[in-house]
């Protein structure tokens, strides 16, 4: 294990802009967690053996600082501590605290909640590395397997982020807080991650983009409403991590994108809808992907209505997405809000106080920000020349969680007695057929400027590097 | 703010005329719970016989006696008339002066006669008026500072022998039968209508609130069905059947009435072990300021900070070493650390609890060396049979008792330079929670000694709980192990990682984390609701067995507190507020 470098090295070694080489409780925080950590990544992180890797390293916040690019050994990756700069006069924007200075210091009253929320968030980071650590082996390109460790080593540092909050403003129960973060694992059984999407293997590499367009997506609009927080040191991580999620769902949706655009190619080439035996993913498949993905994200916004997330809100501890561009009161005690519901066993709607559907709120504001994705697809096969579209299925398909989660209903929002359900569902949902299809053309391409058949290779490459970079070197 | 006037007794009810208004808001018959009623003066606890409104204390060689004579007119505060000798907090802060000056004033008193100076009536019990005009708050802090100086006569007689006798003069009925029941022989004129009684319930729809309940069945054996009927009976219960009920010991036909008392309290006088010809030890004033944001004493002081809710209480060790004999103690009295110390912080106590009820959180600090206290605690307990040291242990004992019903959170801070050790571990082995610093603050001084608890022979039996356990027996109730090791550590100055090893604190936070573990803390603390973290504390301080005491303090006032709230008692068509005025309640008659 590598131990953490003398104090005079700490901002070589962890870029930070938080001081860290004179916040001895920090130091010694990370003393302890940070070969804990090393240990974790070598054992749950990316399986596929690398020399080194194209990536790019955050080493400041400013405009230059935070896209450096260079190959490194991901193990010697420098993990770093980056707040978006502070603005001094930042006030609450919203709850009963509402034109009160933002706080720099945890409100003893608020320590629970407030850690409980950065838990769940710090949760999901690592959890997605843990997700996707086979994927490198089947890579379609160097391009590809270099944007996956990217994603990988920017997940690590979300954890990272998580941990900074914990550590340096939570005293012990956040250190232990922080301990236990690198204890549970995706799938485990002891000891799984928090949220239940969480703790699903991503399989193959169109599940992958979905999942980065999707859910990490959710993760974005998460990151959205804590940015909001009146604790200013958690406003001012989220607002950072958020540059680096919107690289993220860059990847998923590019990659979504070469995935339309190669069938397509097929389609037109051969004039037919089954590229199956092509080599590509038929568009049908690509449609119940999305569907999959789609629906569990919507999952992840909790149920339509939740008291905690309206305590939150009063509290100033978790805001609205654009909080401050919204034209109300940012108290919201008298305002209502529809929200979806089953009324008399069909899909409707019910007003509650707009405190307690703040989770509805924020879920609309998702499918809204989903739609634009689907829009971009559809140009691609729009401009080939293809009358198919793809489509989000309606809000209440396929759902486990929320007001849908006791009903079965089509992509186009027709509710399905349980049996019908069961028996037409493989046409809406990646069957086991379609999944070993999408496997079975996993197959790896290492080889620099070559690509698999089932995708495009992307307009561009990193940093305006060529397609063809050395992006990485195997072991 | 400038001083405040620091208010004794003496010059609330005496010449003084400033206006008390604490709890009196609204009319008498607006039961309902008031608001805080605004600025007001702090009530003080000290006085003197010389400024007695209420009673009188006359000392007859091994005899006293206290006659309760009831100024009409003395209230505390505006609003109502004491008729009948019933009382309210002025009167028992006399009473509770009379009780400590016996003690340490008059070594020579063995018996002490507690009689009614009115005809045909002995004591009322607590005004109702004031009841019925007082907060919730105001209510519930007066009952439990009544029951702990009942508690205090009941351990004069019991470890003093000093014996409370009670001369029943006339009907004693509810907080007046309540004050019999504390004293260790009841007597009662037989004249044919005099009777003690428990009212409380036909009449006012409460409960006896001052351990009546507990008394009669668990100390005087009454049998729980003749209990239940007899506190249904406003009128009571006199004579023969009194006797035969156990609910007095004798009664005594007026023509005979004084001569037998006297010949009793001679009796009592016989077998009590109090020194023949000592002198006794002056209760001195305390030196003592108040301003708006301090209390302070020579050994003790308070600062009350009301932005955190939270009152930060030192307590400062002594500053040499103690006297060589027994003798030395008896020159300092009232000088010595460690009554003096007590004095202060019982005095202390009693007005954070009265005055200051927004501030929801103690936080204790000691300063000063623990070798110190340890030397004093091995003086006192080398002495133990000396009746002077004997009162000062007796005395720490009850007023860390105070500190355990205290609806207050209590967290300890154990820093450099504190003194936890024996008698002065007690208050962080009563708080909620402590917190011993790991190490040194790096920014004070380095070369400091990191901060101790030790364990001394004072933890291990002087100084009983109210449930009869020390306060360690009770930390490390059902867990012999882990009392036995840290009784084998006692002696031991026990750094914090040692220290919360042996669980005799909470946690060990270190120089980096001191300050945030704190302040967070007392911030979370001040957030949640005041009245679940009485429960909650409450519940959590008396761990083990039942005791008269525990069952006055945990049941009764629960019971009673729970009932005064409810509409059957204090709503407008409630038995508090429509007595006096001729009409029934209408009371709400489903069961909870
Ligand atoms: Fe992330
Ligand atoms: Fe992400």
């Amino acid at each position: 294990m590598t131990p953490l470098p003398a104090p005079a090295d700490y901002s070589e070694k962890i870029p930070n802009n938080v001081d860290l080489h004179e916040d001895r409780r920090l130091q010694r925080a990370l003393e302890s967690w940070q070969p804990n950590f090393l240990t974790w990544w070598e054992s749950m992180g990316p399986t596929l053996p690398t020399e080194d890797v194209y990536l790019r390293t955050a080493v400041n916040v400013g405009r230059e600082g935070w896209a450096h690019f260079g190959h490194v050994a991901m193990r010697d990756y420098r993990w770093g501590i980056f707040l978006a700069e502070r603005d001094r006069d930042r006030r609450i924007a919203f709850g009963q605290h509402r034109g009160e200075p933002v706080w720099q210091k945890v409100p003893g009253e608020y320590r629970a909640d407030l850690r409980r929320l950065i838990v769940i968030q710090g949760d999901t980071e690592p959890a997605s590395v843990e997700q996707q650590r086979n994927l490198g082996a089947t890579a379609p390109s160097l391009y590809d397997m270099r944007n996956l460790f990217q994603v990988n080593v920017e997940e690590g540092r979300h954890l990272w982020a998580m941990v900074y909050l914990l550590h340096a403003y939570f005293g012990r129960e956040g250190r232990e807080e922080a301990e236990e973060l690198l204890h549970r694992n995706s799938g485990s059984e002891e000891s799984p991650r928090i949220l239940g999407a969480f703790n699903e293997e991503t399989p193959d590499w169109l599940s992958f983009f979905m999942f980065t367009y999707f859910t990490d997506r959710d993760g974005k609009y998460q990151l959205g409403t804590l940015k909001e927080s009146a604790f200013d040191p958690l406003s001012r991580t989220c607002e950072f991590m958020l540059k680096e999620e919107s690289h993220h769902m860059f990847v998923g949706t590019t990659g979504v994108d070469r995935v339309v655009e190669r069938t397509a190619q097929l389609m037109l080439e051969h004039d037919t809808d089954d590229v199956g035996g092509l080599g590509g993913i038929p568009l049908n498949v690509i449609q119940k992907y999305l569907n999959f993905h789609y629906s569990v994200s919507l999952d992840l916004f909790g149920s339509e209505t939740s008291t905690n997330v309206a305590n939150y809100f009063t509290a100033g501890l978790k805001g609205r997405w654009s909080e401050e561009r919204r034209r109300d009161d940012h108290r919201l005690t008298d305002d209502s809000i529809m929200v979806d519901a089953v009324v008399d066993g069909r899909i409707g709607q019910t007003e509650v106080s707009a405190l307690v559907g703040l989770n509805s709120d924020l879920r609309r504001e998702y499918i809204r920000d989903c739609q634009n994705g689907v829009n971009r697809w559809n140009r691609i096969l729009e401009e080939a020349g293809l009358p198919q579209r793809l489509r989000l299925p309606h809000t209440a398909f396929n759902r486990r969680v929320g007001a849908f989660s006791g009903i079965e209903v089509t992509p186009e929002g027709e509710v399905l007695p349980a049996e019908e359900w069961e028996r037409r569902k493989g046409a809406w949902l990646p069957t086991d057929v379609d999944k070993t299809h999408v496997r079975s053309l996993m197959r790896p391409v290492h080889e620099r400027g070559k690509i698999a058949a089932w995708i495009a290779p992307p307009r561009q490459g990193i940093n305006g590097k060529p397609f063809d970079y050395d992006y990485v070197h195997l072991a | 703010m400038s001083v405040e006037h620091e208010l004794t007794v003496g010059m609330v009810t005496g010449e003084g005329s400033m206006t008390i208004t604490a709890g009196a808001s609204g009319a008498p018959e607006d039961v309902r719970p008031q608001e805080d009623p605004g600025p007001r003066s702090a009530v003080g606890f000290q006085t003197h016989p010389s400024r007695y409104r209420h009673w009188h204390l006359s000392v007859e060689g091994p005899i006293a006696t206290l006659t309760m004579d009831v100024d009409e007119q003395g209230g505390l505060v505006p609003g109502y008339e004491l008729k009948l000798n019933s009382y309210d907090l002025g009167v028992d802060i006399e009473l509770y002066d009379a009780v400590q000056r016996l003690r340490f004033e008059h070594p020579e008193v063995r018996t002490v006669v507690v009689t009614g100076g009115k005809e045909k009536v002995f004591c009322a019990g607590a005004n109702i008026r004031m009841l019925a005009a007082s907060t919730h708050a105001w209510k519930v802090n007066f009952c439990k500072f009544t029951n702990e100086t009942r508690n205090a006569m009941e351990d004069a007689s019991a470890h003093s022998g000093q014996t409370y006798l009670a001369a029943l003069n006339g009907t004693a009925s509810g907080g007046g039968y309540e004050l019999a029941l504390a004293c260790e022989h009841i007597m009662l004129v037989d004249d044919r209508s005099s009777a003690v009684s428990l009212p409380e319930l036909p009449l006012l729809g409460v409960l006896p609130g001052t351990g009546g309940l507990t008394r009669v069945v668990d100390k005087r054996h009454v049998r729980r069905d003749l209990a239940d009927y007899f506190s249904t009976r406003s009128e009571g219960v006199g004579g023969r059947k009194a006797v035969q009920w156990r609910l007095v010991d004798e009664v005594v036909p007026r023509p005979r009435w004084e001569e037998t008392v006297a010949e009793r309290a001679a009796e009592f006088a016989r077998t009590s072990p109090r020194p023949q010809d000592a002198t006794g030890v002056a209760l001195t004033p305390l030196d003592r300021t108040r301003t708006a944001d301090r209390v302070s004493y020579r050994h003790v002081t308070a600062v009350l900070d009301r932005d955190r809710g939270c009152a930060e209480i030192t307590v400062t060790g002594p500053d040499a070493e103690p006297p060589r004999t027994v003798a030395g103690v008896h020159e300092q009295g009232a000088r010595f650390w460690t009554l003096a110390v007590t004095r202060e912080l019982d005095d202390l106590i009693l007005d954070l609890r009265t005055n200051e009820t927004e501030l929801g959180t103690w936080v204790l600090r000691t300063k000063g060396d623990p070798a110190l206290v340890l030397a004093y605690d091995a003086l006192l307990l080398d002495h133990a049979g000396d009746w002077l040291v004997n009162e000062i242990v007796l005395y720490l004992k009850r007023t860390l008792k105070r500190l355990d019903v205290t609806s207050r959170s209590i967290i300890a801070l154990i820093e450099p330079g504190s003194c936890f050790a024996g008698s002065l571990l007690e208050p962080a082995l009563a708080a909620d929670r402590s917190y011993q610093l790991s190490g040194v603050f790096e920014e004070g001084d380095p070369a400091a000694e990191p901060a101790t608890v030790t364990v001394g022979p004072m933890n291990l039996g002087p100084l009983p709980m109210g449930n009869g356990l020390t306060r360690l027996g009770t930390r490390f109730w059902g867990d012999a192990d882990a009392l036995a090791a840290a009784t084998a550590n006692a002696g031991e100055a026990l750094e914090a990682e040692d220290a919360e090893r042996l669980g005799l604190v909470t946690f060990a936070p270190d120089d980096i984390d001191w300050a945030d573990e704190v302040r967070m803390a007392i911030e979370e603390r001040a957030s949640f609701s005041p009245d679940a973290l009485t429960g909650l504390e409450a519940n959590y301080r008396f761990a083990g067995p039942e005791t008269v005491e525990t069952k006055i303090f945990g049941r009764l006032a629960a019971w009673q507190n729970w009932i005064f709230y409810r509409p059957n008692a204090s709503g407008p068509d409630g038995a508090l507020r429509k007595f006096g005025t001729g009409q029934r309640a209408d009371f709400d008659k489903k069961r909870v």
